[in-house]
């Protein structure tokens, strides 16, 4: 006898799917809610502070969401000890302040906080983030924001390689310099380099936009040099400004490559087609 | 298998020319090119990805949304757009992998950047309502 869960109990698979998934709105009038149903309420005034240095990383998750629902909306973790995996899974509005380093996959699959690291990152921080800010003060490690949906990703620093890797939103800010295959597979968003850029920048990238305001080393397939528009300039000076950063030269001197959409119906393309493509 | 820097670029210059910004409500196929109409099925994106928001064309909604969230502009709402499904205004919401098609009522402004506010509004009404699918998800898939 198949299991039964609680979702079974609910009806939840009665539903025949067929065709394409497209959902009828419901009335957009009925009710104004700003955060997700059954997310802590909290006030951004109200502030504790925990020291993380004798805490297990699912002690540290834990002891920020017991802070969560106690209503704190700023709060403060002392000595991280570059742990890994710690801060992740937050879907609350928060201000939360990194004293110290991250390891691997810190803030990973966060939705609406406000996080500040004051050290560095390991590999693949704010991998699949989906809302919020994140500011690492130093450098971070490679695939930082791999898979990112939404959001700004700002690191000061200079960061590793394959930033970005499978990007489908959202906004990575790299103050420094950034190594090889970043934007590798990027299907849309958006990444700023104000330094220099590794080897085969954007890579087999469907869509999105990168901008480098430094050298690019060279191109990965299917990236070219775009033409930068009035909006651009003025979209990247506000963000920019944002976080306090500036271009070398100038917004209008950055770089600005996109998909060259040569790859878009790679499927659909007999070999011999596919050969003269790459 | 690296471009060098200084390849001819393949991406439109001068920008591209200005769609009709109705095109996939009068022709919900969008068939353009004659590989598209070879193989019968529209290739990319129905809208723009890469247009960046006009915030002169903020909604007060939206306005009080970053507010609340602490965000000082559109943060992950930049990459929604107005998109169009089935010759119908719909926006795409990543919760429910779907898209949720726009009221008949709601009258669509004439240029994709209003559009755009409008998807923003709507999708944050319709995520955060606690009619939304996820709330019956977390109910039967919550850990802790």
């Amino acid at each position: 006898m198949a299991l039964r869960t609680k979702s079974h109990d609910m009806g939840m698979h009665t539903e025949r799917l067929s065709g394409r998934t497209q959902q009828r709105f419901f009335e957009p009038d009925e009710e104004e809610n700003f955060t997700y149903p059954g997310a802590f309420e909290v006030d951004f005034n109200k502030r504790a502070e925990f020291d993380a240095a004798k805490l297990t990383p699912t002690e540290i998750n834990h002891k920020i969401r017991e802070l969560l629902s106690k209503g704190n909306g700023t709060i403060v973790m002392k000595n991280p000890g570059a742990k890994h995996g710690v801060a992740v899974g937050i879907l609350n509005k928060l201000n939360l302040i990194i004293e110290g380093s991250l390891g691997y996959f810190g803030c990973g699959l966060i939705d609406g906080p406000n996080i500040r690291i004051k050290g560095r990152v390991g590999w693949s921080c704010a991998e699949n983030m989906l809302a919020g800010t994140v500011i690492i003060e130093k450098n971070a490690g490679s695939t930082f924001g791999a898979a990112i949906r939404g959001g700004d990703l700002v690191c000061m620093g200079d960061v590793g390689a394959r930033m970005g890797i499978d990007m489908k939103g959202g906004t990575i800010i790299v103050g420094g310099r950034a190594g090889a295959f970043c934007g590798f597979m990027m299907q849309r968003g958006r990444m700023v380099i104000l330094g220099d850029a590794g080897k085969n920048l954007g890579d087999s990238m469907y869509d999105g936009t990168i901008y480098v305001g430094g050298k690019i080393e060279d191109l990965g397939v299917d990236a070219v040099p775009g033409e930068m528009t009035e909006l651009d300039c003025q979209w990247l000076e506000r963000k920019l400004k944002l976080y306090g950063l500036k271009a070398p030269n100038g917004v209008k001197n950055m770089t600005k490559i996109v998909a060259g959409r040569q790859l878009w119906n790679y499927d659909n393309l007999e070999p011999a087609e596919k050969k003269l493509i790459l | 298998m690296a471009k060098p820097i200084g390849a001819k670029p393949t991406a439109p210059k001068g920008g591209k020319p200005k769609e009709d910004v109705n095109k996939f409500l009068k022709s919900p196929s969008g068939l353009d090119s004659a590989r598209e109409k070879e193989i019968g099925q529209h290739i990319g994106y129905r809208y723009d990805v890469n247009l960046v928001p006009d915030y002169t064309r903020l909604t007060p909604f939206l306005k009080k949304y970053l507010e609340i969230m602490g965000w000082d502009d559109l943060n992950w709402l930049e990459d929604v757009h107005m998109g169009y499904e089935e010759g119908r205004a719909a926006v795409f919401d990543r919760n429910i992998n779907g898209w949720v098609t726009v009221p008949k009522n709601i009258k669509l402004p004439d240029n994709q950047q209003d559009r755009d506010m409008i998807a923003r509004e709507l999708l944050i009404k319709f995520q955060m309502s606690k009619r939304h699918p996820m709330v019956d998800l977390n109910k039967a898939y919550r850990k802790f």
